[in-house]
């Protein structure tokens, strides 16, 4: 198998603690659609432990910013959490009521969302989106107090305290997204999500924003779900990485252990698919998710594309089982071992 | 005031003098390419009335001297322009020895106050009513009421304004029909003068709010809703702010900057359109007067008002305009 990235990867990485701070089981979310419930989120079970950064991965359209948001109870209309658990502290976030939703929001769970260049609100200075974000949670800050917090926190990010008082128009698409990232951690959250935080910006850019994170992560020990495409940076990044593919989790494994023998055939054509100048290879995954999310064939989610394909995936649907030690996979290849 | 460059402030004041300027021109050029002359206009009119006037000519011809209408053109032009900056508009035709600045300042604060009182609360209900529309939390029974008080917005509002004194002044006997102030008050800040106004201002305000509204309503309705799906709302929202904040710092907060813009693009006719109303309530304003100058062919009269209510629109338009830098922190940058 290729390894591209796994030289990149240091083995011995911590990967967090044993205390489970995130825990999904069953989560199903699904948008209504005329012609039917496009599933979206279809029967997703994962952990997230103290400490450590998670990448979700998968093509686009596989549904993980879906979800990211059904995880702060965020999904838009027509979307709606049809079954799952969300446990965060024990506390189940599917069946809390508004007001202690609200509480939870960003004190426990914060996000750094898809779209961080139009995710600030255009006629409020930074300092004003940061502060309200804090004062919501912990009631009124003397004015000095909260001026110092919200300029240490972007100190923190590598923003110059110039920034403080500035509107986002004025602001880089790379500084945006690093106000984002101050703005998740004001509160000192058990978990940030951060949904594809620097795929809108230039390769240089992109490393920045990804090693603040990673730094971030290291200062305040917050756990991370860091969603993206781009293989290197998750590499560079994460500790775990779950695949998702067509709404399904089909594997998860630590970085080092996925690169180096990713297990699931849709994980080996995502790795094969990286680019390297070293060789030139034709592209092995040609298209985009084959089947209509509103039908999914009976069996595995990945049956049409797979090359190893039985009659058994035809109709026995796969569940994500762990086959060695921190290595789960949900595919019939493996489960007789 | 993050936007409010001096370039900016420059640039609107000098939009504000060229729109003056340009409608001072107009107003100059227009009755002189009409055939005849206001003077001839007039004296044949009068010779009409009265059967046979003596010296016709005579008169005529010391009348336009009187009104500064015998130099060469650009003479005239630039006399206008001196008398209109000094706001000096000569006398009027059919009224004679009234100067027509004075007759237009006894009617300005009228048409001042009915205007802004009913814009400003045409603007405030129209836009309160049209956020709680498109604000999905807000329960659904109020949501289906709120559209009943939009019912008037398509009829004209002289029509409502007819309605209105019809029912509140004739039948009920509630209100004045018409007038701004009860005969035998003396003018000045005494209450039952004070009273009085309010009085007779509620049923011209009324029509002008009740018809307008719908108008701020429906664009603000719209605007809340496209306003919803920004990204923006929903990192309010996974912030844990309270919906009333959210509602009001993120929703209506930026929803509102359209709506001035609107606001300011839509003085010109809320200007104009307040002649009805004038005519309708007999309220002493400059649309009352404009009417009444129409009617007899004042047109030094007619001059002056135009040009008053080009001068107040210009001026209400730079008062939004630099109010919007205020409100909206990126205009400065995109214009
Ligand atoms: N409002 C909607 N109505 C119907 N289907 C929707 C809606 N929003 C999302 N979907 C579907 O849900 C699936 C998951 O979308 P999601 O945004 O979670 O994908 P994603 O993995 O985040 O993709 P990307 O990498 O492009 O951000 C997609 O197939 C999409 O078509
Ligand atoms: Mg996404």
């Amino acid at each position: 198998m290729s390894v591209n990235f796994a030289h990149e990867i240091d083995e011995r990485r911590p990967a967090g603690t044993d205390q489970v701070v995130l825990q999904v089981e069953g989560l199903k979310v699904y948008y209504a659609t005329p012609t039917g419930d496009v599933r979206a989120v279809d029967d997703v079970t994962f952990q997230i432990r103290e400490g450590e950064i998670v990448g979700l991965v998968g093509e686009s359209g596989c549904g993980k910013t879906t979800t990211a948001m059904a995880i702060l109870r965020l999904v838009q209309s027509p979307g709606r959490i049809v079954d799952g658990r969300i446990l965060v502290d024990d506390v189940d976030i599917a069946r809390l009521n508004e007001r202690e939703l609200r509480q939870i929001r960003w004190t426990k769970i914060s996000l750094i969302p898809q779209g961080a260049m139009n995710s600030l609100n255009p006629v409020m200075r930074i300092k004003d989106q940061i502060g309200d974000a804090i004062e919501t949670h912990e009631g009124r800050q003397p004015r000095q107090a909260l001026k110092e917090r919200i300029l240490s926190l972007l100190s923190t990010v590598g923003l110059p305290s110039r920034v403080y008082k500035m509107y986002p128009h004025e602001l880089s698409g790379g500084m945006k997204q690093r106000v984002c990232i101050a703005m998740a951690i004001a509160l000192n959250p058990t978990l940030v999500i951060a949904d594809e935080p620097t795929s809108a910006l230039d390769v240089v850019v992109q490393r920045v924003v990804g090693e603040t994170l990673l730094d971030v992560k290291n200062r305040l020990g917050v756990s991370m779900i860091l969603i993206g495409h781009d293989m290197g940076l998750m590499a560079q990044l994460v500790d775990r990485i779950a695949v998702m593919y067509a709404g399904h989790l089909v594997e998860l494994a630590d970085v080092y252990s996925l690169f180096r023998e990713p297990l699931h055939p849709y994980t080996q054509l995502l790795i094969d698919s990286i680019p390297s100048i070293k060789e030139r290879k034709p592209l092995k995954l040609t298209e985009g998710i084959t089947h209509d999310l509103r039908n999914p064939p009976p069996g595995c989610i990945f049956q049409l594309r797979c090359p190893h394909v039985t009659d058994k995936c035809r109709t026995v649907v796969p569940p994500l089982l762990e086959v060695a030690p921190s290595r789960e996979v949900a595919c019939h290849l493996y489960y007789d071992a | 005031m993050a936007g409010l460059t001096p370039q900016y402030v420059l640039r609107r004041l000098g939009m504000f003098l060229l729109t003056i300027w340009l409608g001072a021109t107009i107003i100059f050029i227009i009755p002189r390419l009409a055939p005849g002359d206001p003077v001839a206009a007039m004296v044949s009119r009068l010779t009409a009335q009265a059967g046979y006037i003596e010296n016709s000519a005579e008169i005529i011809a010391a009348w336009r001297e009187r009104f500064g209408l015998d130099g060469p053109l650009w003479v005239q032009y630039l006399a206008y322009m001196r008398n209109m900056l000094t706001l000096d508009m000569g006398y009027s035709l059919s009224s004679f020895p009234s100067r027509v600045d004075e007759m237009i300042f006894s009617a300005l604060p009228w048409t001042v106050g009915l205007l802004s009182v009913s814009t400003i609360l045409s603007f405030l209900a129209g836009n309160a009513i049209g956020a709680l529309m498109g604000w999905p939390r807000v329960p659904r029974w109020i949501r289906a009421l709120l559209p009943t008080s939009l019912t008037f917005t398509s009829i004209p509002f002289f029509m409502l304004g007819i309605l209105l004194v019809y029912l509140f002044a004739y039948e009920l006997r509630w209100l004045p029909p018409t007038g701004a102030y009860g005969r035998g008050l003396t003018p000045g800040w005494n209450w039952p003068f004070i009273k009085s106004v309010i009085e007779h201002g509620i049923l011209p305000v009324l029509s002008i709010v009740v018809t307008s509204m719908g108008f701020w309503a429906l664009g603000m309705r719209g605007m809340i809703i496209t306003n919803q799906g920004e990204d923006y709302m929903i990192l309010a929202e996974a912030k844990g702010l309270r919906p009333s904040r959210i509602f009001l710092r993120y929703g209506v907060r930026n929803s509102i900057l359209p709506q001035v813009t609107a606001l300011a693009l839509s003085l010109g006719g809320i200007a104009g359109g307040s002649t009805l109303v004038e005519y309708i309530f007999a309220y002493p304003g400059m649309g009352y007067l404009l009417y009444q100058g129409i009617v007899n062919t004042d047109y030094t009269l007619i001059q002056g008002i135009v040009f008053m209510l080009i001068l107040g629109t210009a001026t209400a338009v730079l008062i939004l305009d630099l109010l919007l830098p205020v409100l909206d922190p990126r205009i400065s940058y995109e214009r």
